[in-house]
């Protein structure tokens, strides 16, 4: 087991705060938790699922129709997890809308197919689409937890203030996406540069 | 010193330089802004002046610690920081909740100014972006007036200035309305010689259209501000709302459009930021059509009763374009730019 196959996309690789992908879900459904969690594991969920059948069936694929190819399976898995979320919560469907048909065109998916899947072993595969799928959720919930916090005043539909707080109506709107995703931006590069320093530290 | 030991200074041009500094500048728009703020004061007594002092220091004081963190010279030396804070307070209306102008100021100078490169890099004018944020964070609280000359102002402090931080302010039972929003949701129009002296209820220091026109003399006569901006803006303002106003007879008059508001304020003292309006003067003539048109358009047709603030931020938006398509022709290059 290659362990840090999968360890990477949580953190030294993670697909929103360093690959800076998938940016259309992760500016517009994260006003919740809730939101943020559900569309974190419907993605989590289409990029195992597809990155297994590709990994299988990367000898039989002709190389000049592989993006085509790759879509109709990303695709396949997407209406499953349409009826899936459906299936469960007819809110939670109805709160991410159209954003769940849209994770086709999730670079984040068809990147890992492109990139990884098409060119490792099934259990590799699956590790790294593993991986990159919690990483994805993780920077999601990271959004959304700071969205609804300061956008509602509670944390998964609990109150986390009193009743007297005050919502940052701002937070809830898509420039709340914005302002939240620079700053975890700002954080994760200022860890990561401190990080080099310290390693050339230790080098010199 | 001996001639040998004294060091040579080599120099490029310009080899004169006016003695008019920043920080001079900045003192004088601080001047020509204390008629307004004295005046709000008065009209609007404590509930401004804990307003005002508030963001004025909240202001200074973030970029002070962010210049100390950063272990670079404090620049609050140059005034601007102040003027933001202020012209802040100014466009807040007077029972803001105190915590909520702090936020306000922090904003204002960390996320618009600091960010894009402290002063002189802002794309847009640190008091209004900051302003905007705090409409899109809380618009109730943002649009809740208090009525000016009230008889205990001087006495009484709103019990919502000073609602704890993060919490919902209880307003005072007394509620004011501004011309515009009467106006807008009730079809009154107020008298235009009280929205001249400053006798309405509005932002603290949007009042007093006869103040700030005082303070911008008092600039211009200085040479410190464009006069082209404001006097386009007014005459946009006023053409574009006369010619409506003549198909339409419902709609404001010319002369309620440019005394009521943010108008004067605006146009006065925000538009002329000379970091965020273009440099040429094809440039600001353009800026200042598509801010008066801007705002009259949001007036009339928008879903809110004053767009001043947003008509100047799209003003900023496009300055940089403006500075580059209508550059002006060098000397001596022919028309398409070239060398002749």
């Amino acid at each position: 087991m290659d362990t840090n196959t999968f360890i990477k996309g949580l953190w030294k690789d993670n697909p929103v705060f360093v690959q800076v992908l998938g940016m259309c879900p992760t500016l517009a459904v994260t006003n919740s938790a809730t939101n943020a969690m559900a569309m974190g594991l419907a993605t989590a969920f289409v990029l195992i699922m597809s990155s297994t059948l590709v990994s299988l069936l990367r000898n039989f694929i002709p190389k000049q129709v592989r993006i085509a190819t790759f879509i109709l399976i990303i695709a396949t898995f997407v209406t499953v997890a349409e009826y899936l979320i459906q299936a469960i919560s007819i809110d939670i469907h109805k709160a991410l809308g159209a954003f769940i048909a849209l994770i086709v065109v999730n670079c984040v998916i068809l990147g890992r197919a492109e990139a990884f899947a098409s060119k490792n072993s099934v259990g590799k595969s699956i590790l790294d689409a593993a991986g990159m799928g919690v990483g994805f959720t993780f920077a999601l919930l990271c959004l959304g937890a700071v969205r609804e916090i300061l956008g509602s005043g509670t944390f998964f539909e609990y109150q986390v203030f009193g009743h007297g707080y005050e919502p940052w109506v701002l937070m809830i709107l898509p420039g709340g996406g914005f302002f939240t995703l620079g700053a975890w931006l700002l954080l994760f590069n200022y860890m990561k540069e401190r990080k080099a320093a310290k390693m050339q530290e230790i080098s010199a | 010193m001996n001639v040998l030991n004294k060091p040579l200074e080599i120099r490029t041009s310009p080899h004169l330089k006016s003695s008019v500094s920043t920080n001079q500048i900045m003192f004088n728009v601080v001047i020509a802004l204390l008629p307004v703020t004295i005046f709000a004061i008065y009209s609007f007594g404590l509930a401004a002046l804990l307003m005002l002092s508030v963001t004025t220091i909240a202001a200074v004081l973030t970029e002070h610690i962010y210049c100390r963190l950063n272990n670079k010279e404090s620049t609050v030396g140059d005034w601007s920081a102040a003027i933001t804070g202020l012209l802040l307070g100014l466009t807040l209306p007077p029972a803001l909740p105190l915590w909520m102008a702090v936020l306000g100021s922090i904003v204002s100078i960390m996320l618009v100014k600091v960010l894009f490169g402290g002063l002189g890099y802002n794309v847009f004018n640190p008091a209004l972006a900051g302003r905007a944020i705090l409409q899109a964070a809380f618009p109730v609280a943002i649009t809740t007036w208090h009525p000016a000359f009230l008889a205990d102002r001087f006495t009484h402090i709103p019990s919502s200035s000073l609602a704890w931080p993060f919490t919902t302010a209880t307003y005072d039972a007394v509620a004011g309305a501004t011309p515009l929003g009467n106006m807008k949701f009730n079809h009154v129009a107020a008298e235009v010689s009280d929205m001249v002296l400053g006798m309405t209820s509005g932002s603290i220091g949007e009042t007093s259209a006869v103040l700030i026109l005082l303070g911008g003399a008092y600039l211009v006569a200085r040479n410190m501000m464009n006069w082209k901006i404001p006097v386009t803006i007014f005459l946009t303002v006023a053409v574009f709302s006369g010619i409506v106003h003549f198909f339409n007879p419902t709609t404001p008059t010319p002369l309620f459009m440019l005394f009521s508001g943010g108008m004067m304020l605006g146009a006065v003292f925000m538009a002329t930021d000379m970091v965020s309006s273009p440099i040429t003067d094809r440039g600001i003539i353009v800026y200042s059509m598509i801010i008066g048109i801007m705002v009259v358009v949001i007036r009339l047709w928008g879903g809110l009763p004053e767009g001043m603030m947003y008509a100047i931020l799209m003003g900023n938006a496009v300055s940089p374009l403006l500075n580059r398509a209508l550059k002006s022709r060098v000397y001596g290059t022919g028309r398409k730019g070239g060398a002749k």
